[in-house]
């Protein structure tokens, strides 16, 4: 699996959205992204950062599910973070064989 | 408005526009950048929609999560059924497929003037 999260030192919400997706969705590609320098000063955001985040997802089992069915299954499973941590989150959903057709 | 009203009200603006986007701020003075891509989505598209401002009633901001049980704005929603936010849109829009759907569900699209 590859995945640019190696290393969750300070970032403590990041490493919980990896281990839930991890546990819950069985990814072959789990890639987190802390894009919340990208919003600084905006209102509303957290100024401790980790407050949005880019998420690509690539599981076997968003296998016969529409776009809305995936995304909801993710946000159920991070529903915690999502109410208290998360201000935003971008999500790119793909199953194994869409994830392939996209590298040529 | 209670919640049950609140549910009515989205449902009834909902089933009487062909397209409408639950948004933040406004086509013109849009206040989120992933609302802002939308909009921009559907300028370039050529459909015409109508917007809710949820920043202007906390009600409709929180009522409209629980409709459609999804946490995060925008919402788009055509012909009733709800499309996806954001992320979606862009995805549909950059495989054509919104166009697609848009003209399947029988709704004109205006070719941009040159």
């Amino acid at each position: 699996m590859s995945t640019s999260t190696d290393s969750f030192f300070n970032r403590p919400t990041a490493e919980i959205i990896n281990k839930k997706l991890s546990e819950a969705l069985k990814p072959t590609e789990l890639d987190i992204q802390d894009q919340s320098h990208l919003h600084k000063g905006h209102s509303g955001a957290p100024k401790t950062g980790e407050s949005h985040f880019y998420i690509l997802i690539v599981s076997p089992l968003f296998e016969g599910k529409t776009r809305v069915s995936r995304q909801k299954h993710v946000f159920d499973i991070l529903k915690d973070e999502l109410k208290e941590k998360i201000h935003a989150l971008s999500l790119k959903t793909l199953t194994p064989e869409e994830f392939n057709s996209l590298k040529f | 408005m209670s919640e049950k009203n609140i549910q009515d009200y989205i449902k009834q603006e909902i089933s009487d526009s062909e397209v409408l986007l639950f948004m933040k701020g406004t086509p013109v003075f849009p206040q989120c950048g992933f609302s802002s891509t939308v909009v921009q989505i559907l300028t370039q598209v050529g459909v015409k929609y109508k917007s809710i401002d949820v920043l202007s009633d906390n009600e409709i901001r929180q009522g409209i999560k629980e409709f459609s049980d999804w946490p995060t704005i925008p919402q788009l929603y055509i012909k009733g059924e709800f499309v996806g936010g954001c992320d979606i849109i862009t995805e549909m829009y950059q495989s054509g497929e919104l166009n697609t759907f848009l003209e399947s569900k029988g709704i004109e699209l205006q070719k941009p003037s040159i």
